[in-house]
């Protein structure tokens, strides 16, 4: 059953096709050997090969295969409902893949739960940060990973530790003791992140950290997403924003419902054509038809849209070197 | 990148100007028990004044007394709500631990200890039970324990009708061990010429160690995380579960506690004791500062919320009122209390 559906999935086909195909990839492939010598030529941190993933009858993912090495940042870019969610809960280890191979530092993984995946340094930033609102930002710092003396907590070196590892992310905070769901989202966010930095992860999952944020708070999300990487960390970013994906990128995979609509290298693909693909290019023409159809001052709108279309280069479909691996 | 190389440079260590604006009487009033202090002094000050009894130490022994035999269970009732749950069993687990040491050592004629054992495994497996469905299912602890409620009750009366014939357990002075077993739960000392408890002490001592427990170890740091935002702690690693299961147990080890101290002061027990008191240790623990929604409160307000029963109760007596008005002031102080604590709460923010 799974073929005909992956082609059901793809209705805009049938009138953007001749365009479609008709698209060259402006942009030379660059070979994919190229690309991944960004990676140290080293063993991947994280990678998935093939993997799927079923909720009963409900596919969530299917055939996803990515990875990311130390000092990189894979973007992994869809709208919602596009699989986003269940791609960061294999890899955080709160589910297991129904099929496929997830390897560590090149070795096939089966985690159990979030604390084991921890333990192998994969870190996981959720959208609600994982912190609790009414508590202290230091307890919420080192909550599940308290510093104690003997049964005691050891409360001064863990306010002055967690004080200066924010200080070190450039977060001036009024006071570790304040209540964490005081602070602005911004700040919530890299609290978050520098935890996890401070915990020794090595690769780093931001599920959607700039999602809620405004202009510049996302601004300093993502200075910090360059700092990580530039620490030597792995980070996976998931986020539905081009461009935010595109500066801090080295990689970036494409989902939509539940499968890989493209995984490019960075030298592979602009910021214009990620934006093309994410913005969904076969929809945006079949509407720009549907616009001129309906006549009048629509028309024109239908037909601007069209020329933008073709201007940007952009697509419905992914080009067909788009799979890297 | 030319920034990173610049940022090594640490802020100057300096007191943050934005930190200065905030009074010591506002941070006093940020705290949960807030409120219950100052609704301890004004009922102090009340019953002082209409009931002239009241003003001499040994009443105020009795009025410790009373705030102890509820204080002992505010304490871990105050845990686990702010573990986010509700014990609505903990009333009557106080008299199933009772019943179940002094019936158990009175028919098998056994050394009294050997009861007061099996109570405590009776009373531990209690609170796992209750725990365990609730973690297991996800069904609000609200209803779970609301059915255990019902069961312990059912169980208590007609078990003891069963057995004994009667709506009481036997008295079971005469067994061995009995004695040693009294001066561990219900010894009374005297100092200056006042009679003094040794549940009283207890209580204090259970309180100092939750307070120590809340603040200053782990446990206490996963607690307020599973009651403030079970998923996040579930997401760092905190075993949620376990720690749910652990404060109901909390609390069935507190009604065995409390429990074996009403046994072995009257020697027998009333079969229908208990009922109602569950609500006495919520609104405790809630007059003291702890949300409904869990994550937030301490067990020395819930202590002092006791106290505020503790007086209020004694208070009535010493007035000369009729003791059924207690019901009346039980409800307007929870209300009164819901209201300062969110006026306060409201006042403490705003300012912080």
């Amino acid at each position: 059953m799974n073929t005909p559906e992956y082609e059901k999935n793809n209705p805009a086909d049938g009138t953007a096709a001749p365009d479609v195909l008709a698209t060259p990839n402006a942009p030379p492939a660059v070979n994919v050997s190229a690309g991944r010598s960004a990676a140290g030529g080293g063993v991947p941190l994280v990678r998935l090969i093939d993997a799927s993933k079923r909720y009963g009858s409900i596919i969530a993912l299917q055939n996803i295969t990515m990875e990311v090495g130390a000092g990189e940042v894979t973007c992994v870019l869809g709208d919602n409902g596009a699989g986003k969610s269940t791609l960061i809960k294999i890899i955080a280890g709160l589910h297991q893949p129904s099929n496929g191979i997830y390897e560590v530092e090149g070795t096939p993984v089966s985690f159990d739960s979030p604390r084991e995946a921890l333990e192998r340094g994969i870190a996981t930033v959720y959208q609600d940060l994982a912190v609790v609102p009414l508590m202290p930002v230091w307890r919420n710092f080192f909550l599940g990973n308290e510093v104690r003396k003997r049964l005691r907590l050891d409360i001064a070196f863990m306010k002055k530790t967690c004080k200066a590892e924010l200080a070190a992310m450039g977060i001036d905070l009024r006071d570790v003791d304040q209540a964490i769901g005081t602070l602005s989202g911004g700040e919530r966010q890299c609290v978050a992140i520098s935890r996890a930095v401070h915990f020794g992860a090595k690769v780093l999952i931001l599920d959607e950290p700039t999602a809620a944020l405004g202009v510049k708070q996302s601004g300093v999300v993502l200075k910090y997403i360059v700092q990580a990487r530039e620490r030597g960390l792995g980070v996976i970013f998931i986020t539905h924003n081009p461009h935010h994906a595109y500066p801090v990128g080295d990689r970036f995979l494409l989902l939509n419902r539940g499968r890989s609509i493209g995984y490019f290298e960075k030298a592979q693909i602009t910021r214009d054509e990620l934006t093309g693909l994410m913005a969904g290019g076969a929809e945006l023409e079949q509407l720009s038809h549907e616009l001129e159809d309906a006549g009048g001052s629509l028309a024109d709108i239908g037909r601007e849209l069209e020329e933008d279309i073709s201007e940007l280069g952009i697509s419905g479909q992914p080009g067909t070197d788009a799979n890297a691996t | 990148m030319a920034q990173t190389a610049e940022a090594p440079v640490a802020p100057p260590p300096r007191l943050d100007e934005r930190i200065s604006r905030k009074s010591p009487l506002a941070r006093f009033l940020a705290r949960p028990e807030a409120g219950a202090i100052a609704g301890a002094i004004i009922i102090y000050i009340f019953f002082f004044i209409v009931a002239t009894p009241f003003r001499y130490a040994a009443s105020f022994s009795s009025v410790l007394y009373v705030t102890s035999t509820y204080g002992l269970m505010a304490t871990p009732v105050a845990l686990l709500m702010i573990g986010g749950e509700f014990d609505l069993s903990a009333g009557v687990a106080v008299t199933s631990s009772a019943l179940c040491a002094s019936l158990f050592s009175y028919e098998f004629t056994t050394n009294a200890w050997v009861g007061v054992l099996v109570a405590l495994g009776l009373s531990l497996l209690i609170g796992f039970l209750n725990g365990w469905i609730v973690v297991k299912t996800g069904i609000p602890s609200f209803l779970v324990t609301l059915g255990t409620f019902f069961m312990l009750q059912g169980i208590n009366i007609a078990l003891t009708q069963t057995i004994t014939n009667q709506v009481a357990s036997p008295d079971i002075s005469t067994l061995q061990g009995f004695n040693s077993a009294r001066e561990v739960f219900s010894a009374s000392f005297t100092i200056d010429g006042v009679n003094i408890r040794t549940s009283v002490i207890y209580w204090i001592a259970f309180v100092i160690i939750a307070t120590w427990i809340l603040l200053r170890t782990r446990i206490g740091n996963w607690i307020f995380s599973v009651g403030g935002h079970a998923p996040s702690a579930r997401a760092v690693g905190v075993p949620v579960g376990r720690m749910k299961i652990g404060l109901f147990m909390a609390v069935g080890l507190m009604a065995w506690f409390t429990g074996m101290h009403t046994l072995f002061l009257f020697n027998t027990i009333q079969s229908s004791e208990g009922v109602g008191n569950e609500f006495v240790y919520i609104i405790a623990a809630v007059v003291g500062g702890c949300l409904l929604t869990g994550g937030y409160g301490s067990a020395v307000g819930a202590a002092i919320g006791a106290l505020i029963f503790g007086m209020v109760n004694q208070g009535i007596i010493y007035a000369g009122w009729n003791p059924d008005w207690f019901q009346f002031f039980v409800g307007v102080l929870l209300l009164g209390a819901i209201l300062l604590n969110t006026f306060i709460r409201r006042r403490a923010e705003a300012a912080a």
